[in-house]
């Protein structure tokens, strides 16, 4: 499996906003924004430590999130106010 | 029976809110209520159990509606699909208030979400409710080879566990078994130690975790302040969620490849805007073509205007002069009974039926949510948030139909910026096959400065609006439901019950409209404008004195404003300009109505009479430029 080539190569463990994570990277929720925002994040099944995948990064910056069966859009502004932590480039298959 | 039930259902809540109206019904009759995430499958569930006779209305205070219907015995709620029980918004609230009220709760998961499901359950479990747990689309479950021990599940909630396919036909005898099983789950012992303190100041339990997780509105009621502990209580569930679905659920395949192929085409804006063209035209072929030309075309046009008006005239002038003020406010053009009726029943009736039809196919797909992703971005400039596109883009269609949808929308915020939108910028479909023939005459340079001006117009009130109004655009966090196939009774069911309660509503306004038109025009008030606008239509617009009158004919219906150009001698950019002038100028009475009735009095006139000031002042300036 290769990965995409790209100006800025990702490290493992590194921490990014969310809105920057690739398709088909596999993530760690590293900071959500407090409030209401977290609460729906933790109903929907995420919180700060879980695994996700990227399963989608639209052209403008919003993100689909996926963990399982579980999908979930993002906006680019509220994508900005998350913190992931790189684990891998492309899950496997 | 009653008492039989009365005896295996004891009510749990030892008080109850009864001031709230719409609940306050026999309290001997025990209440089943249906609650789940949305897209699960509870509005099957509800159909089957409660057959024809159900009972909708609006919440009080809300436009979220409501059914209520009887099952053997109980009294049976739908709820509108909800994520958690909490006050983020009016579905919440309406949501926890039935809940709260409710002796045993039917909680209806869907089986291949479950870890999104299973906190609601245990949330309702752990507000002390007695819970049966229906776990639908056992049928997916077994296709995508899903594994989920459900003995093993039930002992960790503690109550019952039903496997279901609501697509297929529910045994009511299992449904009864259901109601009649519901009991109290298991609890975390953690939970009753933080709860002890609260349950002696607000008496339930179910109450008490509400005001300990900072839920204002019942803390407000039992007048104490709301706790801080939402995000403790919260992680600690999600834990204890995520421990019994390590136990129990075995998903070795997670991977669907062609719904997750066909969900991401359609939020890629390169497949995604083909798609929503070929969703769109479709939509268009049914609402647009079939439904609002060729079947309104006879039932406006052969049964309203040739059938029903004449007869009602015939029978009204027999007992008075059709030419008094009495006759003229009735049965006149803008009459109350003439006007009114065929508007409703011939127009907007059918009009009305085909929009919720495909709004309902659109819903039950999981399309929206998708299409609301791919816009975000761009939406979010003109302050808005991705689901506003539905709204907007039901606005071709019909404005009025479109403008009750901006419900949809989560803050008042956003449900003003959408609505004048609608109400300046866009044409719906009535006007738009006569724009598109005046356009096609005219040539192409004005067909593009028509589309340049109103795409400006649109963009330049969003981003004014966004920054004029206090707040942000509220950020998307979507839950992107699994792209299925409609039922097509639960569709048919839904835009019935949805276009009834709207003919009930929009009823009242449109005889006040009318009558304020029929009014207006006895007592010359019509003619009085179309006299003061013509220095404006001659001098500002650059146009013939009669367009004042296709203008005035706008105030009533937008395509009568349109149509009445078609027959003047105008100048390819005269049609330009005239054509932008009646785009952006009021919509018609019937979104007047509806839009006073969403937005209120005040907002509506605002709304309104600024359609007037850019109308003309925009119309004016491409004028003075092209002409």
């Amino acid at each position: 499996m290769t990965t995409r080539k790209s100006k800025h190569p990702m490290v493992e463990n590194q921490i990014i906003p969310l809105h920057k994570s690739r398709m088909g990277q596999g993530i760690r929720i590293h900071a959500l924004p407090e409030g209401i925002i977290r609460t729906y994040f933790i109903r929907l099944g995420i919180k700060e430590g879980e695994y996700v995948t990227c399963f989608e990064r639209l052209p403008g910056g919003t993100v689909i999130i996926q963990k399982n069966r579980q999908q979930i859009a993002v906006g680019y502004d509220l994508a900005r106010q998350i913190l992931v932590m790189v684990m891998n480039e492309r899950q496997p298959e | 029976m009653t008492e039989d039930l009365r005896d295996r259902v004891p009510h749990l809540e030892k008080h109850r809110h009864t001031e709230l109206g719409f609940l306050q019904t026999d309290l001997r009759i025990p209440k089943a209520v249906l609650v789940g995430n949305p897209n699960v499958g509870k509005s099957l569930v509800f159909n089957a159990i409660s057959g024809l006779y159900i009972d909708v209305s609006n919440y009080p205070g809300t436009t979220v509606e409501v059914e209520k219907g009887k099952f053997r015995g109980f009294e049976v709620y739908d709820t509108p699909g909800i994520y958690g029980v909490s006050s983020f918004n009016d579905e919440e609230r309406v949501a926890r208030d039935i809940i709260l009220n409710a002796d045993i709760v039917l909680n209806v998961i869907d089986g291949t979400h479950m870890e999104r499901d299973l906190f609601l359950t245990q949330h309702l479990i752990d507000m002390g409710k007695k819970v049966t747990v229906l776990l639908n689309f056992m049928d997916e479950v077994k296709k995508h080879e899903i594994r989920i021990d459900i003995d093993k599940l039930s002992n960790f909630l503690g109550v019952e566990i039903i496997p279901l396919i609501a697509s297929q036909k529910i045994d009511l005898d299992l449904m009864e078994k259901a109601m009649r099983s519901a009991r109290e789950g298991v609890q975390r012992r953690e939970l009753h130690s933080s709860l002890h303190t609260m349950l002696s100041m607000v008496g339930s339990q179910a109450e008490a975790l509400l005001v300990l997780e900072g839920d204002e509105v019942v803390a407000t009621r039992h007048g104490i302040k709301p706790a801080a502990q939402r995000d403790a209580l919260y992680v600690e569930r999600r834990n204890r969620v995520n421990y019994i679905l390590n136990q129990v659920l075995n998903d070795s395949r997670p991977r669907r490849r062609f719904p997750d192929l066909l969900g991401r085409w359609t939020v890629n804006p390169i497949t995604g805007i083909p798609i929503l063209i070929v969703a769109l035209y479709i939509s268009y072929l049914f609402v647009g073509k079939l439904v609002a030309q060729d079947f309104v075309g006879f039932t406006e046009g052969e049964i309203g205007k040739n059938l029903w008006e004449p007869w009602i005239q015939g029978l009204v002038g027999e007992l008075i002069p059709l030419s008094s003020w009495i006759g003229t406010l009735l049965v006149g053009p803008y009459g109350a009974v003439t006007m009114t009726t065929t508007y409703l029943v011939f127009l907007l009736l059918p009009l009305v039926a085909a929009f919720y039809l495909t709004l309902s196919v659109l819903e039950d797909s999981g399309y929206l949510p998708r299409l609301a992703t791919m816009v975000d971005r761009g939406l979010s400039a003109l302050g808005l948030n991705g689901r506003a596109v539905i709204p907007l883009i039901l606005g071709f269609g019909c404005i009025t139909s479109a403008t009750i949808t901006t419900r949809l929308l989560n803050t008042e915020r956003e449900k003003t910026i959408a609505t004048a939108i609608l109400q300046f910028a866009i044409p719906c479909s009535a006007q738009i096959a006569v724009i598109v023939a005046l356009l096609a005459g005219a040539g192409f340079a004005p067909m593009l400065i028509y589309a340049a001006v109103l795409l400006s117009v649109l963009i330049a009130l969003g981003t004014i609006l966004n920054r004029m109004l206090k707040g942000s655009p509220e950020p998307l966090l979507l839950d992107l439901p699994p792209l299925r196939m409609p039922k097509f009774t639960n569709v048919v069911r839904k835009s019935f019950v949805r276009s009834t309660e709207f003919m009930k509503e929009a009823a009242a306004w449109f005889f006040v409209g009318a009558l304020s038109v029929a009014i207006a025009d006895l007592v010359g008030l019509l003619e009085f404008f179309q006299k003061l606008l013509i220095p404006v239509t001659t001098s500002w617009l650059q146009l013939p004195p009669e367009a004042a009158t296709a203008f005035i004919m706008g105030v009533v219906r937008r395509d009568f404003g349109a149509a009445g150009l078609y027959d003047m001698d105008l100048a390819p950019m005269q049609v330009l300009v005239a054509l932008i002038t009646i785009t952006l100028f009021v919509p018609c009475i019937a979104s007047l109505m509806v839009m006073m009735k969403e937005r209120g009095l005040k907002e509506g006139l605002t709304i309104w009479g600024g359609t007037w000031v850019i109308a003309f002042l925009v119309g004016g300036i491409v004028s003075q430029v092209v002409l």
